[in-house]
This record gives C-alpha cells, structure tokens and sequence, in this order.
C-alpha cells in the first residue's frame, strides 16, 4: 500500500533549498486546481443525471445569459491566476539570484557528456559540490544546445552554444542524485546522464554513499595521476581514469568496434588511411596531434566531430591517455 | 459569386442528386471546386495522416515497454529519435492543424452559412493540393533518411549538426503553411462577404465564429513560420549565419521566431475544436448555448493574446529574466478566455434535456480532459514550477491532455456529428457510445502516468529511461494500444455505416444551424433557395417528427427581421 501511495508521489526527495518552495507552489496549484476540476465535473455529472432526457418532454426554459454570474467567474479566476503568478515569480527571482559567495564549477556540455572544472583545476564527469554552500554553475556547450536539469534540486538551465549559461542551487543533504540533460541534443540524448555528488564538509557528515569530504575529494581529484589515497598510478592506469573522465569512449570504443570515432585498440603502430594525405603512422605524435588538433587528420570513413581538448588536457594527462592506448592494443 | 462555383465535369443537375452524385469518375473529384468534396478529400487525406503518425507513436511507446534498450530490436537510439520526430511533425503539421478547419470547416462553414461554396473555391483546391504537396515532402523525408531534430527543428542541431534531410522537411512544412494561410483567408472572407441577410455577427453560430478567430492566426501567424524555416534552410544550405554561433547566430533567436509561429499554431488546434463543443453541448442539451456573447469573445481573445505569450516554451533557454517574468504574467491572461467557456457549456447544460448520443458523448470527455489539460497549464505557467517541470513527460502530458483530449476527441465528436450531413447515412449509435468510453478510459490511462513521471523527473524526448521509471512507462504503453484500439473502432463504426447505415435524415439532432436545413447529403449548391436565417440556438424552432423520423421546422416560428436583436436574448 505504501509503495502504491509512493507511485502517486509527484516528486523527487526535496535536496535543495529551492525545493519546499517549488513543491508548495506546486500544492497550492494543484488544490486548486482540484477544487475547480472537482467541481466542474461534478456538476457535469450531476446534469447529465439529473437532466437527462425524456422522451416527449421539452425542457423548461432557462436563462440564456447571466452578466453578473459571467463576470464573476471571468474576475475571480483571474485574481486567482494572478496570486499563482506573483508565488511563481517571487520563487523564480530567488533561483536566478546566485549569491555573491557561490562556489563556482565550470561546466562544458558536448554531445554526449558533461564535464566539470574546478577551480583548483580537477575536471570529473560528475559533479562533485560541498553541501549547505551555494554552488554556481558557469555552463558552455561546444556544439547543440543541451540543458541541466537536477529533478532533485528542482533546478534546470539550458546550456547554449556561444554563450555562457548560469545557474546557481544550494544542496541541503548529502548523497547522489541524478543530472539529466533535458534539452534534445541528437543521438545519444538520453544517455547523457549523470550524477551530482553532494559531498560533505567535514569528516562527521560523511556517509557509507559519500565517503569523502569535499576537501578530501578535491585534493585527490586535482591529480588524475594519483590514486584515491593520493598515491602515484602506473601511467597506463591514470590513463585509463582520464579517458573515463573525459569520456573518449562515448565515441572511441576499447575493443575494436567501430563508433563515432575509430577504436582506440588495433590501430596503434599501424598506418592509417587519412583524408587527402594517404597512409600516415598512428604514433604517440599521432595521438597527441589527434587530442589537440582533432581535424588536422580525418581518418577515412570518419566524420570529423571531434572537439579539440587543448587547454583541458595537460602534457602529463596525454602522456597516460598514449599509455593506456598502447597498453589495450 | 455562386453560379461559377459548380464542377468543371457537372452534368445537368437532377433535383434528387446529391455533391456525391452529382458527377462521377476521378476527375470530377480531382478538379471538384465543391467545398464538400474537397473538405471530404481533405478528410481522407488528414485521417491517412492521423493513421500514419499514430503508428509511428504505437512503435514509440512499444519501445517503452522495458527500460532494455532492445525491447523492439530495430529501435536503436536513431531510430527512436525518428520516431517522437515523425510522429510529432506527422500529427501537427499534416493532421491537428488542418484537421478541424480544413476538413469539417470546409464542408459545413459554408453550408452554415447558407451559402453555396466559399469565397474562392479555386484558392480552397489550391489549398488541398498544397497540402498534398507538403505532405509528399514529408513522406521523402520519412521514406529518404528520415528527420531526427524534433518537430521544432530547434537550431544549431538542425542546421549543422543533423544527418538527416532537415531541408526536404522544412520545405514540406514551409509548403503546408500556404496551405493553411490558404484556407484562413478564404474563410475571413467568406464570413465576411457571404452572411445570408439576416445572420449579424452576433447570430452567427459559434463555430464560425472559432473559425474566423483561427483564421485570422492562420493569415498573420503562418508567414513567420514560413521565414523562420527559409532561414533555417538558408543556413543550412549556404551556411548563411542567423542561428548557429559558429557562423556568428543566435540559436536562442531561432526559438523566439519558431514559437511566435507555434504559439499562436496551438489555438489553431485548439479554437475551433472549442467551436465544435459551443455546438454539440448546445444541440444534444437541447439549450440555447449560455452566455453567447462572452464565448464569442472569448475566442477573439484567446486569438489576440496568444500571439503574446510565445516566450513561456522558453523559460529555461537563457532569454532575459525580465521578458520571462513578462511572458509568464501574460501566460495566465489567456487562461481566463478557456476558463469562461468551459464555464458557459457548463451552464449551458444547466436544466437542459440531455442525450448521451455518441458526438455528446465525446464532448463530455472533452470537457474532462479540456480541464485537465488547461488547469495543467497553470503548474508549466508559474515560473518557479515551470523550471522544475520544463522539458519534462509533464509538459508532454500537458499539450496531449489539450491537443488529443482536447482536439482530436472535439474533432471525433464534430465527425460523428456532422457524418450523417457528409455522408447521408446514420452509424450505429451503441458502438459508437462504446468507442467514446473507450477513448476516454485509454486516454487517460496513457497520458496520466506520464504527468507523474514528469514530476519526478523524466526528460522527455529519452530513449533510455532509469528504472524507477519504468511502472509509469508500462501503463502508459498499456493505454496507449487500448487508445489506438477505441479509435480504430470508431473508425470502423463510420465506415460500415457507408454500407449499412440508415439513411440520415436532414435534421437527426434537432439543431437550429442552417446546415440541418438542406437534405443529407446536401445537394451540389447546398440549398434550392437561400434559406431563412433566425437564432441559430433557438432549439424550440425545431420539433421532432415522427413520420420522417427527423427534427424539422415547426411551421409557426417567425422568421427574424430585425437585424439589432442579438442571437442570445
């Protein structure tokens, strides 16, 4: 029974501190939405009833206008739609004034990936944010429009490209919830889904879930080269984690298929069929030349969509992306 | 105006021929410049449409069933973007919008009017064939490389990202735009010029008073359409740069052009499918419509304000917070023209003499789900609720409630209402009744789990869907078959009556509209002589006669001079 009453909850757990408010705006509307549809329907029914036809009989006549009943419900309603309006925008004015303090994440939206960069420079593929702070998000898209969308922080934005989208939210309780991207962006859409990880702040708030504190987290996300206790990795596993952060598989498959991009296994050391410049050697240059200047060499049978990474990955990230290729072929 | 209207093919009438009758062969239909046969072409042509991209939406929710990618092994992820595509582009373009107007309106607006065709019978076949022009550019489309980018074509995706022929379709559309100004104009100016003496604005039935509201959103709303979707190929064709940043556009000054159209395009769907309620809730109470007055204004309102609301698609794009808060306070000036008239055929039932016959019957369900879908509008019109619910099944759950529950069963209702004028036959009642509370049941056990689901959180337009979503999807899918089941039947419950039906006699409702004035089927010129205007609510003037088992005018009803006298007092 009660999870039957669950199916019927319209919402998401409330996360953030926009939430209660979104949520009784959303009950306000709805009872009184309700009151009108219960009425109106009722008194449908109770006609179709009480004034249905008999045979013969014609029906006693009855007013055909009524100005003061018409104006009525003309005003009535109105003053009603107005009170929702003023509610609507009071709480909209709040989710669109960040303040001043805010911990800002950069956010780069791509089809079909999120990516977030810190300000200490740690990049993930999922957000990661302190609880009870409030967070603002600086959001950029490369290519089609995308939208975030935190269906437990009742917070959503879309993401244009050529500009720069903000948006500002401050998580209540700590834990994992899912990030959505709600604005149509082609193939793979709907497997643009993520995570927000709100961590806490100090070692006490932490959960069997969130098991660090966001300053630990931070620390070790700084460096993809360290492991989760901040000890060196052999390059090839560093690289293996970045290519997950950067998601290279949403395009670069690990095991010879062909997706969007050439598979990253079987074609190192080999020559390639390049576009207008016949066989060319996939060597780490290659590689590199391909994470910095995507179009510089289209390998045939591929469109070239790639979007360069210049800027986001450092020379020691490559070094580890060009290990861990080596290492699967 | 009237005597160059007749077919170019006719032969000498006979008094007992009917616009079926009247010629025959395939090319007295192909050249007809008969309003009724070409409102009955449009009739088949939108239905085929309506078929198809019912299909296409069967597949879709089939696809659903398991949040398994490989429910249907042939949807992959692009082919299900096709499929919402389609199934949208299908449903609005080629079967919502002209559907009521173009179909119904074309053969009853002027027989409504007493009159014997439209203003420019040769602009309505011109209409038609656009239409059928349009609707070949889309079957390329579907049949070439298909179209991924959602029936709004939102840019840059549109334009230099998409794979498929974004061009062929946008042409097709921008085709099926003339079509539709086409028939706007043809009906302003036909209300306008054609009123028999007698019919003041104010005794005009209110069905042609919701075509004139829609028709003059199809006259200044449709061009802007049209440029937006020439920019569109434009930039993708030339890579003129007006929408995409790479090229130095605005991909949010696309939307704005796009919704300035489709905003207003939505009360092209929706007004005269409240036309069609004034009608039937007034003819089967056996009432004068409550309130004439204020529902005849209330659809040159919704006209006028909802060319002032087209931001509200765009609270969430990135457009200034200042003209969002402008948008939404605006959004709910145009809930209050909806509200009144539900109000009205409320009280217009109040101490009537209803009959639950089958276009009753739809128009009952229309006011159950018309309320849903309108007061829904309210939680997507408030701003806070908007940015939550935004993008989500709760909106696809909304424009279904309004543009399914609403349209398409008033567009169900007006057919069965007005088949046995078209076709001169009477369909079986029961099975009719029947197919209404199967609609009714299956609709809203399709689109109500999706309202839930929206508010928890799905994004609409996923192939993939997390799994504590899947109960909603699993119910909606259920519905959505037992949907496609009820209008099948309906379907077929008007098909059989073309073979078995009772003959229909000229007036089975007991309507006081013109229209049940002429035989069923009309004949070619609609009426012998033009006939007498009086109220066009005016139930009493009407009596039923046993001999002939119809409605006909009792013999005593003076007919009304005085042109000051409005319809409702």
């Amino acid at each position: 029974m009660t999870q039957f009453w669950n199916l019927l909850n319209p919402f998401p757990g409330q996360h953030s501190t926009f939430a209660s408010n979104v949520d009784a705006i959303f009950y306000f509307i709805f009872w009184l939405s309700m009151f009108f549809f219960v009425a109106i329907v009722g008194f449908m029914i109770y006609f179709m009833i009480k004034y249905r036809r008999v045979e013969g009989q014609e029906p006693e006549s009855s007013p055909s206008h009524n100005t003061p009943i018409e104006v009525a419900w003309s005003v009535i309603p109105g003053f009603l739609v107005l009170g929702i309006f003023w509610w609507g925008f009071t709480g909209y004015v709040d989710m669109r004034s960040p303040p001043a303090e805010a911990y800002e994440v950069n956010v780069i939206a791509s089809m079909w990936q999120w990516q977030f960069k810190y300000p200490t420079g740690a990049i993930s593929d999922k957000l990661h944010i302190p609880v009870n702070r409030p967070v603002k998000l600086i959001m950029q898209s490369k290519d089609v429009l995308h939208s975030l969308y935190v269906p437990s922080f009742r917070a959503k934005q879309d993401v244009v490209p050529g500009r720069y989208s903000g948006m500002w939210f401050e998580a209540t309780d700590v834990g994992v919830y899912d990030l959505f991207c709600t604005e149509y962006c082609g193939q793979k859409h709907s497997d643009m889904i993520t995570k927000v990880v709100v961590h806490s702040t100090s070692p006490e708030g932490t959960t069997e879930e969130v098991n660090q504190t966001f300053e630990r987290w931070m620390e070790i996300a700084s460096n993809p080269l360290n492991d989760e206790q901040g000890q060196p990795l052999p390059l090839d596993v560093a690289g293996k984690k970045l290519v997950d952060t950067f998601q290279c598989a949403q395009c670069h498959s690990i095991d010879g298929t062909k997706k969007v991009g050439p598979s990253f296994k079987g074609n190192y050391g080999k020559e390639v069929e390049i576009v207008g410049q016949g066989k060319v050697l996939m060597d780490e240059n290659y590689i590199r030349e391909s994470i910095l200047e995507p179009t510089a060499k289209i390998h045939v049978g591929y469109e070239p969509k790639m979007p360069s990474f210049k800027g986001q990955m450092k020379d020691e990230w490559i070094d580890a992306v060009i290990a861990y290729i080596k290492s699967i072929q | 105006m009237a005597t160059d209207v007749m077919p170019a093919h006719s032969e000498p009438a006979r008094p007992e021929d009917n616009y079926l009758t009247a010629s025959r062969g395939f090319m007295s239909w192909a050249v007809t410049l008969d309003h009724k046969r070409i409102g009955v072409m449009y009739l088949i042509g939108t239905m085929t449409a309506m078929f198809l991209g019912g299909l296409l939406a069967l597949v879709l929710r089939a696809e659903h069933l398991s949040g398994n990618p490989n429910t249907l092994p042939f949807v992959t992820h692009d082919v299900y973007n096709q499929l919402f595509t389609l199934h949208g582009a299908i449903m609005v373009f080629l079967f919502i919008i002209p559907s009521i107007p173009a179909a119904l309106g074309n053969f009853i607006l002027p027989v409504m009017l007493g009159a014997k065709d439209v203003a420019f019978p040769r602009m309505n076949l011109c209409s038609f064939y656009l239409w059928i022009i349009g609707a070949i550019f889309f079957v390329c489309a579907l049949l070439t490389t298909g179209l991924d980018t959602g029936w709004t074509f939102y840019t840059p995706y549109s334009t230099n990202t998409s794979q498929t022929n974004v061009v062929l379709a946008t042409f097709g559309a921008f085709i099926l735009g003339f079509s539709s100004i086409f028939t706007g104009l043809n009906f302003i100016v036909t209300i306008h010029t054609m009123r028999p003496p007698g019919m003041t604005w104010f005794r005009m039935p209110l069905f042609l008073w919701s075509l004139y509201a829609t028709a003059i959103i199809q006259v200044l709303a449709t061009p802007v359409l049209g440029i937006t979707l020439l920019l569109l190929a434009a930039e993708r064709m030339f890579g003129l740069g007006i929408f995409d940043p790479k090229l130095g556009g605005d991909p949010v000054l696309y939307q704005h052009f796009f919704w300035f159209y489709s905003h207003p395009a939505v009360y092209i769907m929706i007004l005269p499918a409240m036309g069609i309620i004034s009608e039937l809730i007034s003819t089967f109470s056996r009432k004068p419509i409550f309130g004439y007055r204020f529902i005849a204004f209330s659809s040159m309102a919704i006209a006028l304000l909802g060319f002032l609301v087209w931001g509200h698609h765009m609270f969430t794009s990135g457009q200034s917070e200042m003209v969002t808060i402008i948008f939404s306070v605006l959004t709910f000036s145009v809930s209050i023209p909806s509200a009144i008239k539900v109000f009205n055929w409320l009280a217009t039932m109040y101490k009537g003499s209803i009959v639950l016959a089958t276009p009753m019957c739809y128009a009952l369900s229309f006011l159950f789900l018309f309320t849903i879908g309108g007061l829904t509008g309210l939680f997507l019109g408030a701003l806070a609720t908007d940015i939550h619910l935004h993008d989500t099944y709760f909106v696809v759950a909304h424009f279904h409630y309004v543009m399914m529950g609403g349209t398409l069963v008033a567009f169900i209702g007006g057919l069965f209402y007005w088949w046995p004028k078209m076709t001169g036959r009477m369909y079986n009642e029961f099975w009719g009744q029947i197919s209404s509370l199967i609609v009714f049941v299956a609709f809203n056990l399709t689109f109500f789990p999706q309202f839930v689901m929206g508010s928890r959180g799905m994004p609409r337009r996923y192939y993939n869907y997390l799994p504590e979503f899947q109960v909603y999807h699993v119910l909606s899918t259920i519905g959505a078959f037992l949907l496609g089941f009820g209008l099948l039947l309906a379907a077929i419950v008007l098909i059989v009556s073309l073979f078995k039906g009772k003959k229909a006699p000229a007036n089975p409702w007991g309507a006081a509209t013109l229209e049940w004035q002429c035989t069923s089927p009309p004949p070619l010129a609609n009426f012998e002589k033009t006939p007498t205007v009086g109220n066009p609510y005016d139930m009493n003037s009407v009596v039923w006669d046993p001999d002939t088992e119809s409605f006909i005018r009792r013999g005593d009803v003076p007919t009304v001079k005085d042109e000051a006298t409005p319809a409702h007092s």
